[in-house]
């Protein structure tokens, strides 16, 4: 019933430079998938065109469930969601920035309090819910992102770069955050990160992205 | 000298005592610069949002159109709406000439590139990342547009504020498509040049401390609106 994903033969190229060379993969099972590898070697682009972001010069995306495909329409890009590496907060309160996936869902009332209260809390922002979202520091803002993407309750997590420019401790608490999520049965995540060991630790499955090229670095777990 | 101190203390009894006459005209100054404002708003917003959020042919030209108008010269607007009012004018069957509704037109035309233009410019400032968090968020166009305009709202709202400062000021349009007819189409404004005019200092004066005031307001407005925008950007 979850969604997965079948990546095939991606290329992009940028100013006529190729950023990314047939990249091909499968995200069938769920867990938490790491894409790894050095500054400016195309996670990112990988991201942005698997989430549907952005698309490909060749090569194709296609999501399914339960072996059939999905239509790449508003439907479908409902049930996934990315988070930015520059997560781009609203000018609200945290509440309201979190509440925006549920708003503009139709969701509104006690039913959208307490789901955003409950994602805050898992974010460990409750206490700056009457803030306004531009007002965090930098790891408190990525956490903002991530309580933004959860609580629409996605069935794929994209996450790009999340702890690349934030301190330590925020960097602790959003790995904690990614394996809470896990352990709560939660979406499936893909993630990059340039961070070999975080990496390590957080890996289901491991991917490694080198001049373009997509590799496998096995299933870890 | 003397007679400068007295014609303010005629003014100021003139404002404390709520002159009847004075009332009407402010009341009607507020009545047909409200309304032209509102006016320029419903077109302006839209215009501004087609602009931020359209590419299309001619767009860099309208552009360009509506910086140019925001320097329209009130006397011009008014000569170009009373040709057109006139009774000889294409829509002179309308008999709008020397009505309100004549200085509610000139007005808008006056206040529309204002808000149009300043609205554009406060939507396409806006951080292009809102525009990808609203999608990934699963918005549609029209949602992620509307999360544009509401991180725009401050300059949006200094933009409207903008328009009522130049509509309530101005003289020249409302004076050659209003006639200045007392009771009828007399505002602030009008009045003030009238009676500096005839000499009689007293009414002038106390309308122009009136304009003042309201200038005032309005600008204040608009200093605590730009400053809570740009407190929620450096906070």
């Amino acid at each position: 019933m979850r969604l997965g994903i079948e990546v095939s033969n991606i290329t992009k190229k940028y100013n006529g430079d190729p950023i990314l060379r047939n990249c091909s993969f499968s995200f069938k099972k769920p867990g938490v998938y790491i894409l790894t590898g050095p500054n400016g070697c195309g996670k990112s682009t990988f991201l942005r065109i698997s989430s549907l972001i952005e698309p490909p010069d060749s090569g194709t995306v296609i999501f399914f469930s339960d072996d059939n495909p999905v239509p790449a329409d508003l439907q479908l890009r409902r049930r996934i969601t990315l988070v930015l590496p520059k997560v781009g907060v609203f000018n609200a309160t945290v509440f309201r920035n979190i509440a925006y996936g549920l708003k503009i869902r139709g969701i509104h009332g006690r039913e959208a309090e307490e789901k955003v209260n409950r994602a805050l809390e898992f974010v460990r922002l409750s206490h700056k819910k009457d803030q306004n979202g531009l007002t965090l520091s930098s790891g408190e803002t990525q956490r903002l992102g991530i309580a933004r993407a959860l609580v629409i309750e996605p069935e794929i997590l994209f996450l790009d770069e999340p702890t690349a420019s934030v301190d330590q401790k925020n960097s602790l608490i959003i790995e904690e955050i990614i394996l809470a999520m896990k352990k709560e049965n939660g979406p499936t995540v893909i993630m990059t990160t340039h961070d070999q060991s975080q990496a390590n630790r957080l890996a289901d499955t491991l991917l490694v992205i080198r001049d373009g090229v997509l590799s496998a670095g096995g299933d870890r777990k | 000298m003397d007679s400068i101190i007295e014609s303010f203390s005629k003014a100021l009894s003139l404002i404390l005592n709520l002159d009847r006459e004075l009332r009407e005209i402010i009341f009607l100054s507020i009545e047909v610069s409200g309304t032209a404002l509102i006016a320029a708003t419903i077109i302006g917003l839209p215009v501004s949002a087609l602009l931020g959020f359209k590419r299309f042919p001619l767009r860099g030209a309208i552009i360009s159109m509506l910086n140019t108008f925001m320097g329209l010269p009130p006397v011009a607007v008014g000569l170009f709406i009373y040709l057109l009012l006139s009774r000889s004018g294409p829509l002179g069957f309308l008999a709008l000439l020397y009505t309100p509704t004549a200085m509610i037109i000139a007005q808008t035309i006056l206040a529309f590139p204002i808000v149009a233009s300043l609205s554009h410019s406060a939507i396409v400032s806006v951080d292009p990342i809102i525009r990808q968090a609203s999608m990934t968020l699963g918005a549609t166009p029209l949602q992620i547009s509307l999360a544009i305009i509401r991180e725009a709202r401050y300059g949006i709202i200094s933009a409207v504020i903008a328009g009522l400062g130049r509509v309530m000021a101005e003289v020249g349009a409302i004076l050659i498509v209003g006639g200045n007819i007392a009771g009828f189409t007399r505002v602030m404004t009008t009045t003030i040049a009238m009676e500096t005019d005839k000499g009689n200092f007293e009414l002038a004066l106390a309308l122009g401390i009136i304009l003042l005031t309201i200038s005032l307001l309005i600008n204040l407005a608009l200093y605590f609106i730009q400053k809570r925008g740009v407190a929620g950007v450096n906070r």
